[in-house]
């Protein structure tokens, strides 16, 4: 059968389901005829970049995977870590961006849900979610709207599945305006010996659907919504969002963990985006199995649905499974007891298709492997933009303000104020391990057994769009850096990590470069830190009418804390403690907070000593375990002048510090405007500690010669007074700080 | 002394009212079923969204087969202590008065707040003075304690409002800063504010234990009457 003759013949349909024509006699080719509806509706999902990765399976190789306290890595629902005393730790990070940005409240409800679903998944109880959410800018209605939305739907959901909400991030621009960014992660926590795969297993088995009727909400979400630019008829695709419901989604999840407690399945899958094709599918490949599914089976919504609805339906709150014939019975009482739905559907064959049945008739039959193997794979054209992909920022801060302004400015900026009015939103309490909360801590402390005697986990989230449009590399990497870094304030050491790559249309040839650059940092970093990757997303085609976003990887890290009854918090909590840096801290203006309020978006970023940067890691991480600190903060938004600013807030104590040293030495490096830059610059590398005198005089006096650790002051007062060497002199009251870092955010929604 | 911990389908702070139970005494979970109490000594209804909270905040859970032993233990002076979700579904049991409404803000809140101890002789009060400040944390969206003003009057006059949020800390706008209540008996307290999640000194403040060290302290002296 010749390809062009194929077209001919076919009704273009596959145009309208995203598949291009060589993809389609692609798919005729592996099936040797054409597809009928059922099949094409299932191809074009499963080959859809949300489900297949087509541009970006290549380029994810690249990354490094393999460590001592990996259990699970890439490919299953999530990767997991090992803890110790037999617990592992399950976690990954996923978008949930177009849903959202077509219906903030149950695109964020539904991101959270499913993210929940890959953990327990596996065979873990959730423990903690964080959230990275993107908006434009805050005096847009538009982007209040969809940040009050998203802030809700992530409340709504976390908050009435009883799983904490612990910490995360919001960051704002233009080019995020209407293309919102909402990435979930999701923490749990399980007896390494429960985690389960996904690998359908055992011919004759039966594969059971759990959970909520099937109705036709989300269909085509990952092919419509996910997998293409967001345009003017966006919100015509409203109807391809799901809608969550968290009550169903806690007795399933409670089930389904004592399904796995009681040994009952042989594998378990959750249904995400594509619904049962891309769950069958992909249960049979890891098995190197075939599945038959009858729809007919499918308890449902709502009448008169057609196969391929059935097949591609995206509700929420189910689970397939695999369970073996004579357990039939004890899996529906399980069921029963929480009111959860159990149907069988369908069986494990030897076939290695996937075969649709309705009421017995075939109505479907494809290889497995055409629908997860066969996928297509593009090499992408990365090419490096000849002309700036994004406008200057608005200026909002002229030049010459004077220091003690620029910083309350800075304080107030929506990126750096206080995010208390969304986490005040989310329940960071529930689960009784919470030992800093959001806020509290640079990264989220949790107990792993309420005994104690299991010591505690730190997670954190991180990324900075900006940046890392400055240059694709230095970004991706100082994300890495910066999470390994909020991790190291409260002593923790990162033992994997996930990551969500946000990016615009990868068939441009910039944005293939700024992916292509990404990744590569993303993968030095992770190498230079031997964090290994253990799972992770990818979401593309993020560009509204304006161009795309900001190229956004999102990192999310879990470490171990040993003792998490000597963690130290992000405030000061003493009048008379010592202020410390440690470093290396080099800090530049290109690519800062401050640049961007002046209305200014560099070309390049100073480059990163990935080496220095790890050791910098260890000896913030060793001052921590010393147990001697009280207080660590990481440098990052806002440079020095903002991380003392914010520790002066929490504490609600003021701080006199003398920074002339690393003026003097930034003068010597030959850098203009040294005061603002020593002030405001950023850079990987610092963090601020305060203790007791001796202790933070002793750590200091470990300094071997480099300018890793500096003593800058001491805790006190009513007022942040910071000198700089010369006539200039910050000089502001806590009060007036506290009144900008709270509002900034605030006030937009009041 | 032992707690029973009421979970129905949609709990979520059960495993934690248990852990902070089990503090004090033994403790153990009564699923939504169950028809009898078996001899418990004290019941915890726990916070979470039961059912759902479909239709209304604890209007679903209140017919749940477990609530029938639960009136019956707390007519006859078993005490019973229920906590934010908990609170609801003893309001709508009509074991308490009042009603909870969605906070003024019409916002989910999760914050550490202040609350005064104003009776300190319920079942789940005696063993804090009167007057006394508690930090506990909140986190609801429908907390706002609502009653007519007479009910209000007879229940300030009877000491039904055991709790109040400290000047400056109501979060959901409750009349007369109520932040807990009791039945006339006084062995019956609802509060939105979580105790159970003010136990342990890693994860907060340990004021929330003042609660259940009162009912223990009860028990042992044998004033209340076991079902």
């Amino acid at each position: 059968m010749s390809g062009a003759s194929t077209v001919e013949h076919s009704t273009l349909r596959h145009r309208e389901l995203g598949l291009t024509d060589p993809e389609y006699e692609r798919i005729v080719d592996r099936l040797g005829r054409e597809p009928n509806d059922v099949e094409l509706a299932v191809f074009s999902l499963m080959w859809s970049e949300h489900c297949g990765y087509k541009h970006s399976r290549r380029l994810l190789g690249r990354l490094p995977t393999e460590g001592e306290h990996v259990v699970m890595g890439p490919g299953e629902n999530a990767g997991a870590v090992d803890v110790g005393d037999g617990l592992a730790v399950a976690f990954k990070v996923e978008s949930h961006n177009h849903p959202s940005a077509v219906e903030p409240f149950q695109g964020a409800a539904t991101g959270v849900g499913g993210i929940l679903r890959d953990v327990f998944a596996i065979g873990a109880r959730p423990i903690a979610v964080l959230d990275s959410l993107r908006f434009g800018e805050l005096d847009s209605a538009r982007s209040r709207y969809l940040m009050n939305g998203a802030v809700a739907g992530i409340g709504h959901y976390g908050n009435s599945i009883g799983v904490a909400t612990v910490g995360g991030e919001i960051l704002f621009g233009e080019p995020y305006e209407s293309n919102c960014l909402v990435n979930a992660m999701c923490v749990g926590i399980a007896p390494s010996e429960r985690l389960v795969r996904s690998a359908a297993a055992g011919v004759g088995n039966l594969v059971v659907l759990l959970g909520a009727l099937t109705g036709r909400d989300g269909i085509g979400g990952a092919s419509v919504l996910a997998s293409a630019e967001l345009g003017e008829e966006s919100a015509s695709k409203r109807p391809s969002v799901q809608i969550g419901d968290p009550f169903e989604e806690k007795k399933l999840l409670e089930c389904c963990l004592e399904l796995l407690d009681r040994g009952l399945l042989a594998s378990l899958q959750d249904l995400g985006a594509a619904g049962l094709s891309s769950s069958a599918s992909e249960m049979a490949s890891k098995g190197g199995v075939g599945i038959d599914l009858d729809v007919a089976c499918v308890p449902r919504r709502e009448p008169g649905m057609e196969a391929f609805e059935v097949m591609v339906s995206e509700s929420q709150e189910r689970m397939l499974c695999v369970v073996e014939p004579a357990r039939l019975d004890a899996v529906r009482a399980v069921c029963d007891e929480w009111d959860v739905g159990a149907t069988a559907i369908g069986a494990v064959t030897d076939t290695r298709r996937l075969r649709v049945l309705e009421e017995g008739e075939p109505v479907g039959d494809m290889p497995v492997e055409a629908l997860i193997d066969d996928c297509p794979l593009y090499d992408l054209a990365p090419q490096r933009p000849v002309s700036p992909v994004y406008a200057a920022p608005r200026a909002r801060l002229e030049a010459g303000t004077a220091l003690g302004e620029t910083l309350l400015a800075l304080l107030r900026s929506e990126n750096i104020a206080s995010k208390r009015w969304a986490y005040e939103q989310y329940d960071g309490l529930v689960g009784s391990r919470t030992v800093r909360r959001s806020g509290s801590a640079d990264a989220a402390v949790l107990h792993l057994t309420h005994d104690g005697t299991s010591g505690a986990i730190a997670v954190s989230i991180d990324g900075n769009g900006r940046r890392v449009a400055c240059d694709p590399y230095v970004g991706a990497a100082e994300a890495v850096l910066e999470c390994a870094r909020n991790l190291a304030c409260v002593g923790a050491e990162p033992l994997g990590l996930t990551n969500c790559l946000n990016f615009g249309n990868p068939e441009k040839d910039h944005i293939a470069w700024q992916l292509e650059r990404a990744v590569a940092g993303l993968a030095d970093a992770c190498r230079a830190l031997g964090v290994p990757v253990v799972g992770g997303n990818v979401s593309l085609y993020n560009e509204g009418g304006g161009g795309p976003i900001y190229p956004t990887p999102i990192v999310g890290m879990v470490g171990r804390v040993p003792d998490p009854t000597s963690v130290p918090e992000s405030a000061f909590v003493e009048e008379g403690h010592a202020v410390a840096l440690i470093g290396p801290f080099r800090p530049a203006l290109a690519g800062s907070e401050l640049d961007a309020l002046r209305g200014r978006l560099v070309n390049g970023l100073p480059e990163v000593e990935l080496k220095a940067q790890a050791r910098a890691l260890d000896a913030a991480r060793a001052a921590v375990r010393s147990g001697q600190l009280a207080t660590a903060h990481d440098v990052s938004d806002g440079g020095l002048a903002c991380a003392l600013g914010e520790c002066c807030v929490a504490g609600g104590i003021g701080a006199r510090v003398d920074l002339a040293g690393l003026v003097r030495r930034l003068a010597e490096g030959g850098a203009p405007r040294t005061a603002e830059t020593a002030l405001f610059g950023e850079g990987p590398g610092g963090v601020v500690i305060a203790g007791p005198g001796e202790a933070i005089a002793r750590l200091a006096a470990d300094d071997d010669g480099s300018d890793r650790r500096v003593i800058l002051g001491e805790t006190g007062g009513d007022t942040l007074v910071i000198e700089t060497g010369s006539t200039a002199r910050l000089d502001i009251e806590v009060a007036a700080a506290r009144e900008a870092f709270e509002r900034g955010v605030a006030d937009h929604f009041s | 002394m032992r707690f029973g911990v009421v979970r129905f389908p949609g709990s979520c702070d059960e495993t934690d009212a248990l852990l902070a139970c089990r503090r004090f005494g033994e403790a153990e979970i009564v699923w939504h079923r169950e028809r009898d109490l078996h001899g418990l000594d004290a019941v915890v209804l726990p916070g979470g969204f039961s059912y759902g909270d479909y239709l209304r905040v604890g209007a679903i859970a209140r017919f749940s087969p477990i609530m029938r032993a639960i009136v019956e233990f707390a007519r006859v002076g078993g005490p019973v202590l229920g906590i934010c979700n908990g609170f609801q579904v003893l309001c709508e049991a009509r074991l308490l008065p009042g009603a909870l409404l969605p906070n003024t803000g019409l916002r989910f809140l999760c914050r550490q707040v202040d609350v005064r101890v104003a009776n300190a002789d319920t079942s789940f009060t005696r063993a804090c003075g009167r007057g006394e400040r508690l930090s506990l944390p909140v986190k609801h969206g429908a907390g706002r304690f609502y009653a007519p003003d007479e009910v209000l009057d007879a229940m300030e006059a009877n000491g039904q409002i055991a709790l109040r949020y400290a000047d400056g800390h109501n979060p959901n706008g409750s009349a007369r800063d109520a932040a807990g209540v009791t039945n006339e008996a006084g062995n019956v307290l609802g509060l939105m504010p979580h105790p159970e999640h003010a136990t342990d000194p890693l994860t907060g403040s340990t004021d929330g234990g003042r609660l259940f060290a009162s009912a223990v302290e009860q028990i042992a002296e044998g004033t209340a009457v076991a079902a």
